[in-house]
């Protein structure tokens, strides 16, 4: 729409409807009819050790060797840590740092394998269709061997929220299905498609869990989907499954957000969904569950949606992990960068992708080209009033922002900036093009520098304490030493004096 | 700074220009009654106003070293029209300027310019001039509408009460002004009347007050066109329900509880609701953004503040009109309504009243 056009619309107002303090992007969906197809495999593989939120994987494979694919190559390091396993198979090349997706631009040390083009398979692990008669923690094991993160893009490693706590029981399981940016298609597709192994999962889960029901999240501008899922659900035994229709706006996927509406609770700040009895798992992740357990396979590819108003043909691709961005571009006819914006993710939550030759990794949801937008200047808050009416998380942008920029981290903090999740619904609709999120996020940066500034204080500080306390220490006892060697003089002696 | 590294990678659209734009829009209404009652009078007038708020905007912007565009961004025009609207149509040209001047240099750059200014700079304004100029500011033309009203349709007739302050038709001025009714009814309850007595001396009428065929500012007048004008602002979502809302209902809970306990004392509720600046004032002065407060809870506060404050001063001050002031006095109270009735922080509980 041409801006006067834009201006039109809005000095004439009355075919919007009167709807806040919800954000209702322009839902292009032009990816939606796409079907799911295979994406060629490109002849050389990256993949990045750190794929997911904690610790990085440590490689276990040395350059030059030979692997298959699903064969681990990386083990997870610590708890809160996911294992990665080969796309394809082929030639470990070379272990080093590449780009990655990554608003600082920094690269990750990655695992470069040289496809030989046969994509044999070691045939993963056993499957295990009888795994209603087994142990939740022998499921849960098996989730973590195959590398499962949120493919929802949170990215956290899936066996960590199916850790069962006696405390907090699991009442309802909820699978989000709701893709609420716009161009996103992959899990839409998927729940059309492929409901069954959807379904599979929410089964395993359920049973891992022990939740008492479940719930299934899809946007109300996908009938199709709620069909489907609503099929295999019954089609799967699972007759009390709720497949839930929601309203469409922003950020109704975002998992806080989405169990408030389930449920009508609110997760309480610095709480887990499990608090409050719920676990929410992204269907694509639930896909890739199924796959886990029941033929053993780990996670070695996703759905991404190639999308954008630049993308000459849009689609959803079966996409292995590693296969660098551009190969993906060049395939869809994108040739020319230049002028256009690669972004991964949703417009309103993705990151810029600064070298196309960055790796798909689980958190690639979708790659979408977008033209260029002209960088609208800054321009004074006119307190409107308008991104805290959006602020899904009950703050006030407009102020936070004005602590961030003038360095008030002490302030910003108390006004709780780390309980912003960086929608960016407020610089969405901000008319004095303000770019909010870009200052929440200084202001974090500049607070968790600060913090870790102050932990080194306090860490020397506690070594030098301890240093003088024990150098006192040693000097005591030397003297305890002297006089207890002394006391054959006199000690008997001053105590009869006393 | 490199912004555009972060996310959203898309925007509404919106603009703070295209919000100026809307309020001028949902200003028209009003406008346009007050060419209809005043003629070329109200032309000059606007005219006048937004030329000199602009030219001064741009001008204090370059002598400070900034950049003189933003005289454009339609808010110094947005507070011309505001100015002209809340000035009476006989206001000579002077006043007007001196007007201009108030609202820009005192009102809104003193500050720090746009979104920093703690009053609505032609609100400010209009206080400096009643103050400065009582006589040039109360003196309200009788509004005779077009077509057959007074020779104010000639434009050299309207020309002459612009800049001289006698009409060329010759009649002394005097016989061409009239009180406003809140100014007529505070006179008669002076002068020991009672309210019906004081409503049925001055012919009041209702669908006059609602169409502005009563004397006042040229704005303020038909709260008709005001309120269309607002509900207009509503559904664009430019200004939101809760402070015209709050105030309008809190001025005429309490005007009808008064007028209930004693109706010779006080006047009725939509007496109240349909005179003087009340529309203008719940619509555009107190909801004008960059004053009022952001928080919802804050927006009711603020607007029950403004018309309690307003009813109060009407009924009880010395001067027969208190929505302007009473705005005025709420907006100092805003920093404070805002960081106390914040919204409740997602998964903090429910109150974060602090
Ligand atoms: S949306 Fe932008 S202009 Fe409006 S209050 Fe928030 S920061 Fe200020
Ligand atoms: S980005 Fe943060 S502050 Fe802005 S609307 Fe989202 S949660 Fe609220």
């Amino acid at each position: 729409m041409h801006s006067w056009q834009r201006m039109g619309v809005r000095l004439l107002g009355g075919l919007l409807p009167l709807a806040r303090p919800w954000v209702h992007p322009e839902m292009h969906e032009d990816a939606a009819a796409a079907p799911i197809e295979s994406a060629p495999l490109p002849p050389l593989f990256v993949v990045p050790v750190r794929q997911h939120i904690g610790e990085s994987a440590e490689p276990v494979v040395d350059v030059g060797a030979r692997v298959l694919r699903d064969e681990p190559i990386a083990r997870p390091q610590g708890y809160v840590s996911a294992a990665l396993h080969a796309p394809t198979s082929g030639t470990v090349v070379k272990i080093e740092e590449h780009a990655i997706v990554h608003p600082s631009g920094i690269g990750m040390r990655s695992i470069f394998i040289e496809a030989d083009g046969e994509d044999r398979s070691t045939g993963g692990w056993e499957g295990w269709p009888d795994w209603p008669e087994r142990d939740p923690a022998e499921l849960r094991e098996r989730i973590r061997a195959c590398g499962i993160v949120g493919l929802g893009g949170a990215l956290f490693p899936t066996f960590v929220k199916l850790a069962r706590d006696p405390r907090h029981p699991i009442e309802t399981l909820i699978l989000n299905g709701v893709e609420c940016e716009p161009w996103l298609a992959c899990d839409h597709r998927l729940m059309v498609e492929e409901a069954e192994r959807i379904v599979a999962g929410m089964a395993i889960l359920r049973h891992v869990v022990g939740a008492a029901r479940c719930v299934v999240a899809i946007e109300e501008n996908k009938p199709d989907a709620a069909e489907a899922m609503e099929r295999a659900s019954i089609a799967g035994g699972l007759h009390d499954v709720a497949v839930r229709l929601l309203p469409v706006r922003y950020p109704q996927g975002s998992e806080r957000q989405l169990i408030e509406t389930i449920t009508g609770r609110q997760v309480p700040a610095g709480r887990l969904p499990l608090h409050v009895g719920v676990l929410c798992v992204n269907v694509a992740t639930s896909a890739a569950v199924a796959d886990a357990v029941l033929q053993g396979r780990p996670l070695t590819e996703r759905v991404v949606t190639l999308g954008g108003e630049a993308m000459p043909q849009p689609a959803n691709l079966r996409v292995r992990i590693g296969t660098p961005i551009d190969f993906l571009l060049r395939r869809q006819g994108l040739l020319d960068l230049e002028g256009i914006e690669i972004i991964q993710g949703g417009p309103m939550m993705g990151e810029r992708v600064l070298y196309p030759e960055a790796p798909v990794t689980k958190g690639s949801n979708a790659i979408l080209a977008m033209a260029r937008r002209p960088v609208e200047p800054e321009s004074p808050c006119i307190r409107c009033g308008h991104c805290l009416q959006v602020c899904p998380a009950g703050l006030m942008p407009n102020e936070l922002a004005a602590h961030c920029r003038n360095d008030r981290f002490e302030q910003a903090e108390a006004f709780h900036l780390f309980d912003c999740i960086e929608c960016g619904a407020c610089s969405y609709v901000c008319p004095a093009h303000i770019p909010l999120v870009h200052y929440f996020r200084y202001g974090k940066g500049q607070v968790a520098a600060i913090r870790r500034a102050r932990a080194f204080a306090d860490a020397s500080r506690r070594r030098s304490e301890a240093r003088e306390e024990r150098l006192r220490r040693e000097q005591e006892e030397r003297a305890a030493r002297r006089r207890s060697r002394r006391p054959a003089a006199g000690a008997g002696v001053e105590e009869r004096k006393q | 700074m490199q912004t555009e590294l972060s996310s959203p990678h898309d925007h509404s659209g919106s603009s703070s220009r295209v919000m100026m734009l809307q309020v001028m829009a949902a200003l028209l209404p009003a406008t346009l009654v007050a060419v209809w009652l005043f003629g070329w009078l109200a032309l000059l007038q606007l005219g006048f106003a937004i030329t000199a708020c602009v030219v001064i905007e741009w001008g204090v912007l370059r002598l400070t070293g900034r950049d003189g565009s933003a005289a454009l961004d339609g808010s110094a025009a947005l507070t011309g029209l505001f100015l002209a609207l809340v000035l009476p149509a006989a206001a000579p040209w002077w006043v007007a300027l001196i007007g201009a001047l108030a609202a820009i240099t005192l009102g809104k750059q003193l500050y720090g310019g746009l979104g920093y200014n703690p009053f609505n700079p032609a609100l400010a304004a209009r206080v400096i001039l009643l103050v400065s100029f009582p006589l040039q500011m109360t003196t309200w033309l009788i509004p005779l509408p077009l077509p057959g009203g007074i020779d104010l349709a000639h434009f050299s007739n309207a020309w002459t009460i612009f800049t001289g302050g006698v009409a060329a038709t010759g009649q002394p001025f005097d016989a061409i002004t009239a009180a406003t009714p809140l100014g007529r009814l505070k006179t008669a309850l002076h002068g020991g009347a009672t309210v019906p007595e004081a409503l049925a001396a001055a012919h009041y009428s209702l669908v006059d007050a609602l169409l502005g065929r009563e004397g006042g500012s040229m704005g303020e007048t038909s709260a008709l066109a005001l309120l269309l004008g607002g509900l207009y602002l509503l559904r664009v979502r430019v200004i939101s329900w809760q402070i015209p809302t709050s105030y309008l209902a809190s001025v005429a809970l309490l005007a009808a509880i008064a007028h209930a306990i004693d109706p010779d004392r006080f006047a009725p509720a939509p007496f109240h609701i349909a005179a003087g600046g009340l529309m203008l004032c719940a619509f555009f002065m107190a909801t004008d953004p960059v004053t009022s407060p952001v928080a919802p809870r804050a927006q009711i506060v603020f607007g029950i503040g403004c018309g309690v404050l307003t009813w109060v001063i009407r009924t009880f001050g010395g001067y027969p009109e208190g929505a302007m002031f009473s705005v005025m006095l709420m907006n100092c109270l805003v920093p404070l309504l805002d960081r106390h009735l914040r919204p409740p922080v997602y998964g903090r509980g429910a109150g974060s009243l602090r």
